[in-house]
């Protein structure tokens, strides 16, 4: 038991990273008030423009680790870009958040295949090489977490956990949170302190797009290697994290642990011998089960933002 | 003079209405300057004015003797002007600290610097005598306390005028008591306070001199020492109007509504009412008085079918209907004016036509087959508009929440009376509203009485269950602690048996 979880534990947590991170853009946009169920899309726009810039700039330098970090940046960007539609739309025109998450889903996965195509000649994009895999020094040695925790990991990982670090200091010690925060519960109240909450808004999408171009990216420089067209569910997995871990930072880190652990189970079930005993569909099938289930149990006593989905109307009484 | 705030000839217009036409109000420093008018009458509109959301078309704007342009409520707070809204701002999973915080947060280089903020509220609220708990979360405080985290939250930004909006509209009867103290505090250290209110008790209370406006215009600003509280309301509503309600004496009749040893458990599953019997009569009005909170709101969702309640049975003309669905209860005639109109009362983004006919929109002539008859119910609701002076902009196809809160109330109320029911239940069903409003329904509700129908009267003001009723029923704590006639007794008494000092004997219901 014990060699297959530090057998499993590596793939697992590369596995929650992208997962973490889009879940994470996504409690800035809903803590805003804007429900963003785009993130499946705004993944594969990050995947395709981190893959895409990662291809050209390893055919210049190759074997560069810059090509890398250029790609996760670009990645970032388009990601925000992208969210901008669903800001302008959600903010501007009050249009239904819902709706606008859906167009951003289906656009993203039509635009980056065509684009690929044209670009590649096949829709996939595959780079050279991703970041490589170490044993973090001196900690890897602690016993018990350190071959948990410290080895076969990736500079992204420890990003990432920077990243939500950072995050949970900037939504609960800093104006710039409690500020966001407030639009997403009572946008009025926010109006009448004198903010602009149109503005903040913006931000929460746009910091959502750029995490979730991110968490795309990441995708591809980790464990696939290659655009597909595709970022298979994790945008919408990201968002039940986002839920099941109660709209805080620490719960989307529990939330998406657990995901990131059994759908790992679940892919590698088969080569390990003490798993394939189960059959392969209940593990697959274990995460979404679960989710239902935490959903139906955390429905009661939710914490959603409560102005979340709602279209800000300054004028309502 | 020493003025803190005058605005001098204000006229503002909105498409197709006039709001304000030609209004002059000076704020005196360190008074309380009551602003007193009919809904409608332009009120909030010229507070919008001197609070930066909306600007004026004609008149001048002078804080502290200086002419000034209040482009938007940012400014107004740089001139020292607040405002406590009718419906609060606060963010209900914040702290009282991080409410008043927002907007202007006390930092340490891009730290919120949570401390140093609540140790000011906590002065400040020490200094005014608010007595509120910086660390507290909003969700878990009273209505009253959130009220006095609004009035800190404009004296830590500085204000030196507080606008209050219906100050008391939201408040039990000790904590209006406690607001006259605070306003008192808030007097002694300076500041000045405009009072928009209907209430004429409250500003013979509280006000040093009265500013009336009628249909956009100022009437006049009075001494409120040397005014009667009838010449008030007379300026107001611009006829003679009486306080004292006509009416006959009650004939009773058979009993319409049974209640017996009801129990009703509130929404944190604590017994809100317990054990409570009450016999309700054609042709007479029952009043029920209390304290809010103590069980009121549990009975009426039991009578009209909200609630379930946990033992006990409900009767209407004898027939038992403890377990009826809504409908059912509505179509053996019963007619509820609930107490919150906007949760309960109108689907706020329907027109008043289809809010109308919420009810019987599944009857002829209001539907037929399943198809709704558009044309009759536009009739229907244009009948009750006429009827009951519901004023609107596009008559019935307004959308409800562009109405005024007391041209909301008297839409339901028109709907409730026009069903016509055995039994009409009415919840506070004059909160809110202006006096000239209110005379309309209290005459409303003794015509249905007259007419031989049962009316339960569920109200916070005392004044209305000792004009209205003819039986007092009191509630404290869910328990119903006397049972009155309301010609024998005073607000004394009802007084102490609120306070649940229980009654005497007192007549079996």
């Amino acid at each position: 038991m014990w060699t297959t979880l530090v057998q499993i534990m590596p793939y697992a947590i590369v596995f929650t990273i992208p997962l973490l991170i889009t879940a994470l853009g996504a409690l800035f946009s809903e803590r805003s008030g804007i429900v963003n169920i785009g993130l499946e899309g705004l993944m594969v726009v990050g995947a395709f423009a981190g893959a895409f810039v990662i291809f050209k700039f390893q055919a210049l330098w190759p074997n560069n680790a810059a090509a890398l970090w250029m790609g996760l940046l670009v990645a970032m960007i388009a990601g925000i870009l992208f969210s901008l539609l669903h800001a302008f739309a959600s903010i501007n025109l009050s249009a239904n958040q819902i709706i606008s998450g859906t167009a951003i889903n289906m656009i993203a996965g039509a635009i980056t295949v065509f684009l690929a195509r044209n670009m590649t000649g096949s829709g996939n994009i595959r780079i050279t090489s991703g970041f490589s895999r170490y044993d973090v020094p001196l900690l890897s040695d602690i016993p018990v977490i350190g071959k948990l925790l410290f080895t076969n990991t990736y500079d992204t990982t420890w990003l990432i956990l920077l990243i939500v670090a950072a995050s949970t200091f900037v939504l609960y010690k800093t104006p710039f949170g409690l500020r966001l925060r407030a639009c997403g519960e009572h946008p009025h109240a926010a109006e009448a302190a004198g903010i602009n909450v149109r503005k903040m808004r913006y931000m929460g999408v746009m910091i959502s797009g750029a995490f979730s171009g991110l968490g795309g990216a990441i995708i591809i420089v980790t464990f696939a290697g290659e655009f597909t067209g595709s970022v298979s569910g994790l945008g919408f997995l990201a968002l039940a994290s986002l839920i099941f871990g109660q709209w805080k930072p620490m719960g989307i880190l529990a939330a998406t642990l657990f995901f990131g652990f059994a759908s790992t189970v679940a892919n590698v079930s088969q080569v390990i011998p003490s798993l394939a005993v189960i059959p392969p569909v209940i593990l697959k099938v274990f995460p979404y089960v679960v989710t239902l289930l935490a959903l139906i149990v955390f429905s009661k006593s939710s914490r959603a933002p409560q102005a979340a989905g709602e279209p800000f109307d300054s004028g309502k009484r | 003079m020493d003025y803190a705030v005058e605005m001098l000839g204000i006229r503002k217009e909105f498409p197709g209405i006039v709001a304000n036409d030609d209004i002059t109000l000076c704020l005196k420093r360190g008074e309380v300057h009551a602003l007193l008018g009919e809904n409608g009458a332009g009120k909030s509109t010229l507070m919008g004015i001197l609070f930066g959301m909306y600007q004026a078309d004609r008149g001048l704007v002078k804080v502290n003797g200086k002419e000034v342009r209040i482009g938007n409520p940012n400014v107004a707070t740089k001139l020292g002007i607040g405002m406590v809204h009718q419906h609060f701002k606060l963010v209900s999973t914040f702290t009282v600290t991080e409410n008043i915080i927002l907007g202007s947060e006390t930092r340490k280089g891009f730290v919120l610097d949570v401390k140093t903020a609540s140790r000011r509220i906590e002065e400040l609220s020490q200094r005014y005598g608010l007595n509120v708990d910086p660390y507290a979360k909003i969700e878990d405080i009273s209505v009253g306390m959130q009220q006095r985290v609004e009035i800190l939250k404009m004296l830590y930004r500085d204000a030196e005028v507080l606008i209050l909006d219906e100050p008391t509209a939201v408040l039990t009867p000790q904590e209006i008591l406690d607001l006259g103290v605070i306003m008192r505090n808030l007097i002694q250290e300076g500041k000045s306070i405009i009072l928009i209110t209907h209430k004429l008790k409250e500003i013979k209370a509280n006000a040093h001199r009265c500013t009336v406006i009628r249909r956009g215009r100022t009437i006049g600003t009075v001494d409120v020492a040397a005014t009667s509280e009838l010449a008030m309301a007379e300026m107001m509503v611009g006829r003679q109007v009486t306080f004292k309600v006509d009416k006959k004496p009650a004939v009773p009749g058979a009993v319409v509504l049974e209640v017996d040893s009801l129990s009703v458990k509130n929404n944190k599953k604590c017994l809100a009412l317990s054990d409570f019997s009450l016999q309700v009569r054609a042709g007479e009005i029952v009043g029920i008085a209390g304290v809010d909170g103590n069980g009121q709101s549990e009975l009426v969702e039991a009578i009209a079918g909200l609630r379930k309640p946990e033992s006990g049975t409900v009767r209407l003309k004898g027939e038992e209907i403890t377990a009826m669905s809504v409908r059912g209860r509505i179509q053996r005639g019963i007619g509820h004016i609930p107490e919150d109109r906007q949760k309960r009362g109108l689907v706020l983004d329907y027109s008043i036509a289809e809010n109308m006919v919420l009810e019987v929109y599944h009857r002829e002539p209001h539907s037929r087959r399943g198809i709704l008859n558009k044309l009759a119910i536009k009739q229907y609701a244009e009948r009750i508009i006429a009827s009951f002076d519901v004023r609107s902009g596009q008559g019935a196809a307004s959308i409800v929440r562009s109405l005024s809160g007391g041209n909301q109330q008297k839409a339901i109320i028109g709907r409730e009376i026009e069903l016509n029911p055995d039994l009409l239940i009415a919840v506070q069903p004059t909160r809110g509203l202006d006096v000239g409003s209110i005379e309309y329904i209290h005459k409303r509700l003794i015509e249905q009485r007259d007419k031989g129908k049962a009316v339960l009267l569920i109200s916070l003001e005392l004044d209305e269950i000792l004009n209205l009723s003819d039986r007092i029923a009191v509630v404290n704590q869910g328990e119903r602690v006397g049972i009155v006639e309301a010609s024998e007794t005073d607000e004394n008494e009802i007084g102490m048996l609120m306070a649940g000092v229980k009654a005497e004997g007192g007549e079996g219901a």
